[in-house]
C-alpha cells in the first residue's frame, strides 16, 4: 500500500531533542534510534501510540496532523469531533457550544463521531451474537493495537473485531448525508478532529477501508484553541448534539466493553498494560473472556496526546455531562443499512511496512548470527550505542542497518 | 548441526517465582521470530518442568537449543530423583505434600502433560542423584 509510505506519525524537533533516549528506551516496538545525538524513528516500526511524544522531557517530539487551514480546500465542510473533545472544557454546560462553536470556526456541518460509535456498540452486539469470532474479541477501535497485533500478535488475528472504527462509520454516514442534501461530491470536505497520532495515520492511510474516508485529521489540541474564544461569544447554541451516552463513554477506557454488552470483558489502557494482555490472550489464560477492549493510552482516548486535559480530569467532566445525553441515540434500524455497512471494507493492510518474507534457513541464519553477536555484549542494555537493547544493537548491524564494525561503548571503554 | 544455545536457572526456593526461566525463554523465541504456536508448545511443557524442578527437586538449570526445525529444551536438576519413571508417567499420580497441593499443585498432571505438549519427552534419573528431562518440539 504505497499511501502508507509518505506518513509519518511523529516528527522530530531536532533542536529541542538533547539525545536523552528516554524516549528510545521506553518505546513499546523498539522504533526509535539515537543517531549523533538525535532521536529518529524507524517508522516501519512505529505503530503511532503516541508514547515517545509524552514521555519526552523537552517537548521535542511533535505529533503529526493537518493544519485547520486545510477545510478551506474544501466549500462544503464537514466536521467529526471525537467524543474527547467534550472532555477538555472546564464547567461546559452543554456540548451544543461546542458543536456551535465549530461551525462558527467555518465548518457547514457537525457530525459527532459518538454517534457512529453507538452504531458501532449495536453492531458489535449483533457480531457477537450471531457470528463465530474467536474468543476473547479483541477490540480494534485503537488503531495503535490493531496495528501492534498485525506486528508482533499475528496469531491473534482471528481474535479481531472485524469492524470499522466509530469514525470510520461517521464519515460514511456523514458524507453520504451530504450527497443526498445535493451537494457535488468535489465540495465536500470531511475533517476527523482527532485525540492522536494513532488515528491520523489510519485514517490517512485507510486502514480497513478501501480509500480514506476523510479529507484531512485535525488536532484536538489545536481545534480548541480556536474554539475557545469562539465559543465565549455564543449566547444561544444551536441544537446540533445527536449523540447518547452509549457514544460518550467511548471517550474512555471500558466505555466500548461496556456497549458490546458482555458481562464478561475486560478494559485495559495503557500500552505496556496492553503487551501484558496480548501475552495473556496469547498464553490462553484469558479464555474465559468474551470481550477485550484495549486502548494504548491510558485512561482510553481521553488520554491521547493531541488532548489539552488531562485524562482523569476529562475523565471526570464526561461523567458529569453524561445526565445530559439519552442514553442511546442511534440505533441500526433508525440509519437503515445491512450489516456489511459497519465491517472491514478490507484487511488492514501494511505492506509497504512489512519486511520481506525469508525462508526458514535464512530467519534461522539470522537468529544464529543474531545471538552470537549479542553473546559477546554485556547485556545491560545501556543504550549508549544508540539502540534501545543490546539485542537490537545486533539486530540492526546484522539487518545491514548500521555498520557491520559499529562498537559497543561499553565494551570499548 | 548449527544452534542457538540458551541457558537459565532456576530458583530452587521460591515458589512464587516458578515459571520465570519459562517465561524468559518465551519471550527469548518470540522475539527470534519463531512461529507462535510452537513458543506456546515450547512454553508449556517447559513450564511444568520447571515447577516439577521447584517443588520437586532444588531447582536447577535449563539448556534451551534451538536449530531450523526444533527446539531441544533439558531441564537438569540434582535432587532426590524418581524412583519409578513409568508411576510417575501416570496421570494422576503424585507424591507432592498437602502443603503444596494447597497451592494448587500436585494434580499429577506435569509430567502427562510434558508428553502431549512434546515431540519427544524424555524422562532420567537415578534416585539421590538427580532428574534430567529432554523436551523435543519440532517447529512448524
Ligand atoms: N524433577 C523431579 N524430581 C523429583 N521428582 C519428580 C520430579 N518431577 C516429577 N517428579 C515426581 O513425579 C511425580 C509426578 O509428577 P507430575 O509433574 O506429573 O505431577 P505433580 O508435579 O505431582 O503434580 P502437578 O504437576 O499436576 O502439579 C511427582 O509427584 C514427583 O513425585
Ligand atoms: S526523549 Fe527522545 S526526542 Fe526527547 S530529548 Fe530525549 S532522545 Fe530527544
Ligand atoms: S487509545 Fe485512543 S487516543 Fe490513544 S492511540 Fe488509541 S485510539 Fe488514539
Ligand atoms: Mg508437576
Amino acid at each position: 500500500m504505497d499511501r502508507l509510505k509518505s506518513l509519518h506519525t511523529v516528527m522530530l524537533n531536532s533542536e529541542r531533542c538533547k539525545g536523552c533516549v528516554t524516549c528510545m528506551k521506553r518505546c513499546p516496538t523498539q522504533a526509535i534510534r539515537v543517531r549523533n545525538g538525535k532521536a529518529s524513528v524507524i517508522y516501519d516500526k512505529c505503530i503511532g501510540c503516541g508514547e515517545c511524544v509524552r514521555l519526552c522531557p523537552h517537548q521535542a517530539k511533535i505529533a503529526s496532523y493537518d493544519k485547520f487551514e486545510v477545510i478551506n480546500d474544501f466549500k462544503y465542510k464537514i466536521a467529526l469531533p471525537a467524543p474527547s473533545l467534550y472532555g477538555q472544557f472546564n464547567n461546559l454546560k452543554d456540548v451544543n457550544y461546542v458543536l456551535t462553536g465549530l461551525k462558527r470556526l467555518g465548518f457547514d456541518e457537525v457530525f459527532e463521531v459518538g454517534r457512529g460509535a453507538e452504531l458501532c456498540s449495536h453492531a458489535t452486539q449483533v457480531l457477537l451474537n450471531k457470528e463465530v469470532i474467536k474468543k476473547p474479541v479483541i477490540s480494534t477501535a485503537c488503531p495503535a493495537v490493531l496495528e501492534l497485533v498485525y506486528a508482533k500478535y499475528k496469531n491473534l488475528k482471528d481474535n479481531l473485531l472485524k469492524l470499522l472504527a466509530p469514525v470510520d462509520v461517521a464519515a460514511k454516514l456523514a458524507r453520504e448525508g451530504a450527497i443526498e442534501k445535493g451537494i457535488p461530491e468535489e465540495d465536500i470536505g470531511v475533517f476527523f478532529i482527532s485525540p492522536c497520532p494513532a488515528k491520523v495515520f489510519a485514517l490517512k492511510a485507510g486502514i480497513g477501508v478501501k480509500k480514506p474516508l476523510v479529507d484531512g485529521v485535525l488536532a484536538i489540541s489545536e481545534v480548541y484553541m480556536k474554539l475557545l474564544p469562539e465559543m465565549k461569544k455564543i449566547e444561544e447554541p444551536e441544537k446540533l448534539s445527536k449523540m447518547g451516552v452509549l457514544g460518550l463513554n467511548w471517550a474512555a477506557s471500558s466505555g466500548e466493553a461496556i456497549g458490546a454488552g458482555r458481562p464478561k470483558y475486560l478494559a485495559a489502557d495503557g500500552i505496556e498494560n496492553v503487551i501484558d494482555i496480548l501475552n495473556s490472550i496469547e498464553d490462553g489464560s484469558l479464555s474465559d473472556v468474551d470481550f477485550i477492549e484495549l486502548n494504548a493510552c491510558i485512561s482510553g482516548c481521553v488520554g491521547g496526546v493531541l488532548n489539552v486535559e488531562n485524562p482523569f480530569v476529562a475523565r471526570a467532566r464526561l461523567r458529569g455531562l453524561r445526565s445530559k445525553f439519552p442514553q442511546t441515540a442511534n440505533t441500526l434500524t433508525d440509519v437503515g443499512k445491512s450489516f456489511d455497512y459497519y465491517k472491514w471494507e478490507e484487511e488492514p493492510d501494511y505492506t509497504s511496512k512489512s519486511k520481506p518474507v525469508e525462508d526458514r534457513q535464512q530467519v534461522f541464519n539470522k537468529m544464529l548470527e543474531i545471538q552470537n553477536l549479542y553473546s559477546t555484549l554485556p547485556q545491560s542494555d545501556c543504550g549508549l550505542c544508540g539502540a534501545p537493547s543490546c539485542r537490537a544493537f545486533c539486530e540492526d548491524i546484522v539487518n545491514g542497518k548500521i555498520p557491520k564494525d559499529s562498537k559497543c561503548l561499553m565494551l570499548d571503554r | 548441526m548449527e544452534k542457538i544455545h540458551l541457558e537459565f536457572d532456576v530458583d530452587g526456593r521460591n515458589f512464587v517465582s516458578a515459571g520465570t526461566a519459562t517465561a524468559k525463554v518465551k519471550a527469548c523465541l518470540k522475539e527470534m521470530g519463531i512461529n507462535p504456536d510452537d513458543v506456546k508448545r515450547v512454553a508449556i511443557a517447559m513450564y511444568e518442568g520447571e515447577i516439577n524442578m521447584v517443588i520437586h527437586a532444588n531447582g536447577g538449570k535449563a539448556l534451551v537449543d534451538i536449530y531450523v526445525d526444533k527446539v531441544v529444551v533439558k531441564l537438569i536438576d540434582t535432587g532426590k530423583g524418581i524412583a519409578d519413571i513409568n508411576l510417575a508417567m501416570k496421570p494422576g499420580y503424585s507424591t507432592a505434600s498437602d502443603d503444596i497441593r494447597q497451592l494448587g499443585f500436585g494434580a499429577g498432571m506435569g509430567l502427562p502433560n510434558m508428553k502431549k505438549h512434546s515431540d519427544e519427552c524424555i524422562v532420567e534419573s537415578e534416585v539421590g542423584k538427580g532428574t534430567t528431562v529432554t523436551l523435543i518440539t519440532n517447529l512448524h
